[in-house]
């Protein structure tokens, strides 16, 4: 499994990384597309919305069923990925490539409280059980 | 092949009979069409033999087992299509006078009273005409009730995750904001969970109960109470009624409100989209808020109750009395089991559930979990199968098919990876499930041996298997003229 470390992680499954800019990237992870398979429809946040910490701001679809996606952390959504309304299958091809809104966090320090790469590890070995 | 494909300019009904054209020389000529009505132009056995073909290719209860979990694929006893279609009941006008209708009227207050005693509740209205329609209706006057008693501060449905998605659907589509709560090892509700959400924002809860999980909620005297506590009121999903029916009441669970899916427990026609048929029943405190027209009998005298009457009521759903023909069917069908019968549906459909567990379990199946009794319906997780093989749920189902029989569901409950939900139905022998287990058995031993022709399958159907991705992607549903 592909986890990258340079990335936060969530249990809901998304990624976030944090650009030089201050916004974050958040897409959801390769464990999450596996588990979802083929996607077939992508539906993210309108750009200037403001989301609290683990509101539903996104859906994730594939053949299988659909999915939410959580805000990892607070802010406003400064940009969406264009291309995943007519290429879906992007994420599946690549999760972290594949992203799906950006945001500008209210407290950029509530990162810390996000997963890295080896406690989301832990996270999936223990879904495993 | 469609319709239109048959079709050849000028082809009519009778090709041997003279057309007789029909006379319409008293329309005005600007209401006549300029442009032909577009119909397929075949000839009345190109018709026949199309519609045929397509009803051989379908997999049906008719022709097929069907353990399609959590939708109670029953048989349907043609006694019930038979009166229901007795000509005094096509031929009624739903606007006839009631006192020309006592019949029909005295057939619904019946079945009103059987479906209020089978669940404890103090008034059926039969109106909703789908299982979606019935939730949307019971979470209405959920919302009704609080708004009565200025009660505005409750914004929040609590919805176990192993919920149907029309659950937090309904919610949704009636202003609710969705909490989802956890479901524990055992398959029950987490009780912490619910606790923790709990508060006087909650306006109610949704449980099925037998849960999609095929388990009785052990807990759910004391769910009841912490939502009657903190002031929420409980809806009851009726898909898994079956598994309960005549054995325990909704009502003495402490359900507030409750929607009986007709076309699941009372066996009346289920698949190509409906018509489904969902009454609702409710406690005392909704009654004045039930959905119109209700039948009431005064002296012998069957009668409807209108907005007139119920005066708080959220309205009417359909023009008139819902699936009128449906109800009718159901109305039959919960006179020939009688109360004795009623217990009987439950115990059968929970034998068969169990016994079919314990096969296929015995066939080295994965139960998802395996500590429970079965209400009416189990789940197999074939996760591990898929770790080794490759071979996914979504191939086993489409190898049933090729084995003959209609694919368990798939890949729901959603917490449940690679899952099989599977139902059989109290109308099913032994000797089906057998004959099933045999089946199951050998996909199981084609996974390990075969398992790139199991990921191929169906290979006996009359489509092979389909890009579903492909179709998700590329809607393509209306056929156009080119």
């Amino acid at each position: 499994m592909i986890i990258p470390s340079n990335l936060k992680y969530t249990k809901s499954h998304e990624w976030v990384r944090l650009e030089d800019d201050g916004t974050v990237t958040i897409g959801i992870t390769q464990h999450a597309q596996e588990l979802l398979g083929d996607m077939v429809f992508v539906e993210t946040p309108d750009a200037g919305r403001k989301l609290k910490q683990g509101e539903e701001c996104a859906v994730v679809e594939s053949v299988k069923a659909a999915a939410d996606v959580y805000a990892p952390i607070a802010g406003e959504v400064t940009a969406v990925n264009p291309d995943l309304e007519s290429a879906p299958e992007k994420i599946n091809q690549d999760a972290y490539a594949a992203w799906l809104f950006k945001l500008r966090p209210v407290n950029t320090a509530d990162l810390n409280n996000l997963l890295d790469a080896a406690g989301y590890q832990k996270i999936l070995e223990s879904e495993e059980d | 092949m469609l319709i239109f494909e048959h079709a050849r300019p000028g082809r009519r009904n009778y090709s041997q009979s003279p057309a007789a054209a029909a006379k319409i020389d008293d329309i005005p000529q600007n209401l006549l069409r300029k442009v032909p009505l577009l119909l397929p132009e075949v000839s009345e056995m190109d018709a026949v033999r199309h519609y045929t073909r397509l009803s051989q290719k379908n997999f049906s209860i008719d022709t097929q087992f069907y353990p399609l979990g959590s939708c109670t694929m029953k048989y349907n006893p043609r006694a019930c299509n038979s009166l229901a279609m007795l000509p005094q009941f096509l031929a009624r006008h739903p606007r006839a006078p009631e006192s020309t209708g006592q019949g029909f009227l005295a057939c619904m207050y019946e079945l009103q009273e059987i479906l209020k005693d089978v669940t404890g509740m103090a008034g059926v209205s039969l109106t909703p005409m789908a299982g979606a329609q019935g939730e949307l209706i019971g979470i209405a006057m959920i919302r009704a009730y609080h708004e009565s008693r200025g009660d505005s501060a409750r914004t929040e449905i609590i919805v176990p995750d192993a919920a149907h998605g029309t659950n937090p659907a309904t919610a949704v589509m009636c202003g609710y904001k969705v909490v989802e709560i956890a479901t524990d090892k055992e398959g029950d509700v987490d009780m912490d969970a619910l606790k923790a959400a709990v508060g006087p924002q909650t306006a109610g809860l949704m449980l099925t109960n037998p849960s999609t999980l095929g388990v009785f909620e052990k807990n759910v005297a004391e769910m009841s109470k912490i939502v009657h506590q903190a002031g929420g009121l409980l809806y009851y999903d009726g898909a898994n009624l079956n598994a309960i029916l005549g054995k325990v009441k909704p009502g003495d669970m402490g359900f507030d409100v409750i929607h009986i899916n007709l076309h699941k427990t009372f066996s009346t026609p289920h698949g190509g989209g409906g018509p489904g048929s969902a009454p609702v029943g409710v406690a005392e405190r909704l009654l004045p808020f039930m959905p119109v027209p209700v039948v009431a009998s005064e002296n012998g005298v069957y009668r409807w109750l209108t907005e007139k009457e119920i005066p708080q009521s959220i309205g009417r759903l359909s023009a008139h009395m819902g699936n009128a023909g449906v109800l009718l069917r159901a109305y039959v069908y919960v006179r020939l089991l009688g109360a004795e019968g009623m217990h009987r549906v439950a115990d059968f459909a929970a034998l068969n559930a169990n016994y079919l567990m314990a096969e296929l379990s015995k066939a080295g199946f994965e139960i998802a979990y395996p500590t429970r009794r079965a209400s009416h319906e189990f789940i197999v997780t074939l996760k591990d199968l898929k770790e080794k093989t490759g071979v996914t749920a979504m191939n086993v189902a489409k190898r049933l098919l090729d084995k003959g029989y209609h694919a368990p569901t798939t890949y729901f409950p959603l917490l449940v990876p690679e899952c099989l939900l599977i139902e059989p139905a109290e109308t099913e022998s032994k000797e089906t499930l057998d004959a099933f287990v045999v089946s199951m058995k050998e996909i199981l031993e084609e996974a390990h041996t075969q398992p790139e022709m199991v990921k191929g399958a169906p290979y006996n159907t009359p489509v092979r298997k389909l890009d579903d991705v492909k179709a998700a992607r590329e809607l393509d549903l209306a056929w156009k003229q080119t």
